[in-house]
């Protein structure tokens, strides 16, 4: 096992899977002579030259379908967007098209490609340039929503998006790339759809994906001293979701916290819930929390982007309240 | 219309072409009747949804689709039934598409604007305007990526030709001197909103300048003027010599979809008249009357091939199976990647 961070996980994996198929490029702003608005895809341009990692103007809606349109007849595009913000410009392509064409073209046209970029609020960016809109995506038939909280996963998780034959949404964190962890030496695919124990525990399941992990994790750990013993489950792909792990943890702790970093309303955690509520009712001994984004466009004022966010002591505030704790 | 003299491409009286003449208006009349058989099932419920007819433009499909490989791309928006059939897309695919029956070409799932054939490299059939432009660079882009010599024909509307996409998307095809060719289907409206009260200029073959290609205006009820401005756009494309513009001028006698009257509160009925007195279809049978090449015979021939070949179109739509109930799941996502 080396030792590595977030970002350049992920730019193992580019590397990786480029290598591997000639048909992988990638296309966005600033992917190629400025390394990446983030650095993810630094050092690509030198090893595989501009036509495959490929500079595009401030055209998220065009460059974004010259990609789904490159797709539809066979490259395995992954279009980078500098921030899932400016996707909003690309909507279209990926909800009316990428989405859609399979179905639309009763089978005949596929759309493997893989949209990346990082989402979610890092510091004080403001209202504007800290959404996380991963329930938007997942909202969608036809897409797939994968969100990576670890190294180990992100370079897993981003060579199955790029081998997966159809669109996958891959939402990274601007406050991740800099984080470090153990990824394994040999090649790896981490399969789309499966969960995973972050932290085994008997007392209360805390559900969260992405950026809400590390809080969790957290959390965890103080309500340990609490005698509160967590299990905290990551969800990594939130289409399709892992319904059979989401009850097999809540069948054995019988109570349920969903942590995420968007806005609550028809939410990751409003899915979750619906889904316990009607398969796992007999489960609960509580009814089930949830932890979000306070709702309101985010502050920028730090004291006020705090009290925004989800983080450690409310996701432990609400394990205290289904284990009637507090 | 103020188009400058010098992007008019030129009407044309060669004989170059004359041997695909029975062919261009064999197609010209097949979806012409096609669309007319097509309105009436759809006054009576067969067809169902939105359904845009492409009487009047028949023209356009014909003299640019003619000049394509079997392995260009082609790409269009809702009002595509004509460039479906010109494309070797089967009357009978087609039909039953509308009818939204299982033998379609989209297995029923499509309909009217979502019209598919991969193997004719036909890849819709979209719904939203100007969707469709990027998707047309995107196949440029490809065509280009892997070095091949194919070409990629986006059709759309005027009205199109104002969003955002079309902006975008020309920029890279000219920046990046993509094998695109792009074809504004200039029919004068978009839906009631005639094309003077929603663009700033009237020449659309000016605005390729900003994105460094050609533009050309061309005369899109004489099918021979439009195959020849489109020979020129391909050359130049399966060269690597980049995209062109066409703005090929047209007219739909018809209304916006089916719910659209063909004169009202838009556009007066004079004015359809005098634009139906120059039919793409007399323009191209005079010419080949003049040649020699078709006389009343052959003009009845064609037309009882054509009326056989709609007629059995319909009879197959009428008589196919609708979808199965387990087709409602399917196609969603690729199949073998586990369940969703
Ligand atoms: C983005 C978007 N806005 C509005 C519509 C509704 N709409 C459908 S067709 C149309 C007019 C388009 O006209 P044009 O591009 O000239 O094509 P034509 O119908 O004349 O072939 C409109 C406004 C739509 N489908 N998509
Ligand atoms: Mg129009």
């Amino acid at each position: 096992m080396a030792t590595m961070t977030y970002r350049d996980a992920l730019n193992a994996a580019l590397r990786e899977e480029m290598t591997r198929d000639g048909d992988v490029y990638l296309m966005g702003e600033e992917v190629a002579e400025y390394d990446g608005a983030y650095k993810v895809s630094r050092g690509l341009l030198k090893e595989f030259g501009p036509l495959r990692v490929v500079d595009t103007p401030i055209a998220e809606l065009g460059f974004t379908g010259i990609g789904v349109g490159s797709a539809m007849v066979g490259l395995r595009p992954v279009i980078e967007m500098m921030t899932w913000n400016f996707a909003l410009l690309a909507i279209d392509q990926i909800v009316n098209v990428a989405a859609k064409i399979r179905y639309m073209s009763g089978g005949q046209v596929a759309c493997p490609i893989v949209f990346r970029g990082p989402g979610g609020a890092a510091l004080q960016l403001g209202a504007q340039h800290s959404q996380a809109f991963e329930s938007w995506y997942a909202h969608i038939p036809g897409l797939k929503v994968v969100m990576p909280a670890t190294p180990a996963d992100a370079k897993g998780l981003l060579k199955a998006a790029i081998r997966d034959d159809d669109p996958v949404v891959f939402i990274e964190g601007e406050m991740l790339y800099n984080v470090k962890g153990e990824v394994p030496d040999e090649e790896y695919v981490t399969p789309i759809g499966v969960a995973d124990i972050k932290r085994a525990g008997a007392d209360a399941t805390i559900v969260c994906h992405s950026k809400t992990v590390k809080p969790s994790l957290q959390a965890a750990k103080t309500l340990a001293g609490e005698g509160i013993d967590c299990e905290v489950l990551d969800l990594r792909t939130i289409r399709p979701l892992d319904v059979e792990a989401i009850l097999r943890s809540v069948a054995k702790t019988n109570r349920l916290v969903i942590a995420e970093e968007g806005w609550g309303f028809a939410g990751v955690g409003a899915e979750v819930s619906d889904l316990v509520q009607r398969e796992a009712f007999d489960d609960l001994d509580a009814p089930i929390r949830r932890v979000h984004q306070a709702d309101v466009p985010m502050p920028y004022n730090k004291h006020l982007e705090k009290a925004a966010k989800t983080d450690a002591p409310k996701i432990a505030s609400a394990v205290r309240a289904v284990c009637y704790r507090d | 219309m103020a188009v400058s003299t010098d992007r008019r491409a030129p009407s044309t009286s060669e004989t170059r072409y004359s041997a695909e003449y029975r062919d261009w208006l064999r197609m010209m009349v097949l979806i012409r009747r096609f669309e007319e058989r097509a309105g009436e099932a759809y006054a009576v419920g067969q067809i169902g949804g939105f359904c845009h007819l492409y009487i009047g433009q028949e023209a356009v499909a014909v003299g640019t689709i003619s000049a394509l490989r079997a392995d260009d791309y082609v790409i269009s928006a809702y009002r595509e039934h004509g460039q479906a059939l010109a494309r070797g897309m089967s009357s009978r695919s087609v039909m039953a598409e509308l009818f939204g029956k299982a033998t379609g070409c989209s297995g029923g799932k499509g309909g009217s604007m979502h019209l598919f054939d991969s193997s004719l490299g036909f890849l819709g059939g979209h719904g939203i305007v100007g969707g469709q432009i990027p998707l047309g660079a995107g196949f440029a882009w490809a065509a280009k990526y892997r070095k091949t010599d194919q070409v990629s024909l986006t059709f759309f509307g005027e009205a199109a030709a104002n969003i955002g996409s079309f902006h975008e998307a020309l920029n890279m095809a000219g920046l990046w001197k993509l094998p695109a060719i792009f074809v504004i289907e200039n029919n004068g409206y978009g839906m009631g909103t005639a094309m003077k009260r929603a663009s700033a200029i009237d020449d659309f073959a000016i605005r390729a300048d900003s994105y460094g290609m050609p533009g050309v205006s061309v005369d899109g009820q004489d099918v021979l003027t439009v195959r020849a401005a489109m020979d020129e756009a391909v050359e130049r494309a399966r060269a690597g010599e980049g995209p062109t513009l066409m703005d090929i001028q047209t007219y739909r006698y018809v209304g916006h979809s089916m719910s659209d009257a063909p004169h009202g509160t838009y556009r007066s009925k004079d004015e359809v008249e005098e634009r139906r007195s120059r039919d793409p279809l007399d323009v191209l049978e005079r010419r080949m009357r003049e040649l020699n090449l078709i006389d009343d015979d052959g003009m009845a021939e064609l037309a009882a091939e054509v009326a056989a070949e709609v007629a059995d179109a319909v009879q197959f739509a009428e008589e196919s199976p609708e979808p199965d109930a387990e087709q409602l799941f399917s196609d969603v996502y690729a199949p073998n990647q586990g369940t969703v």
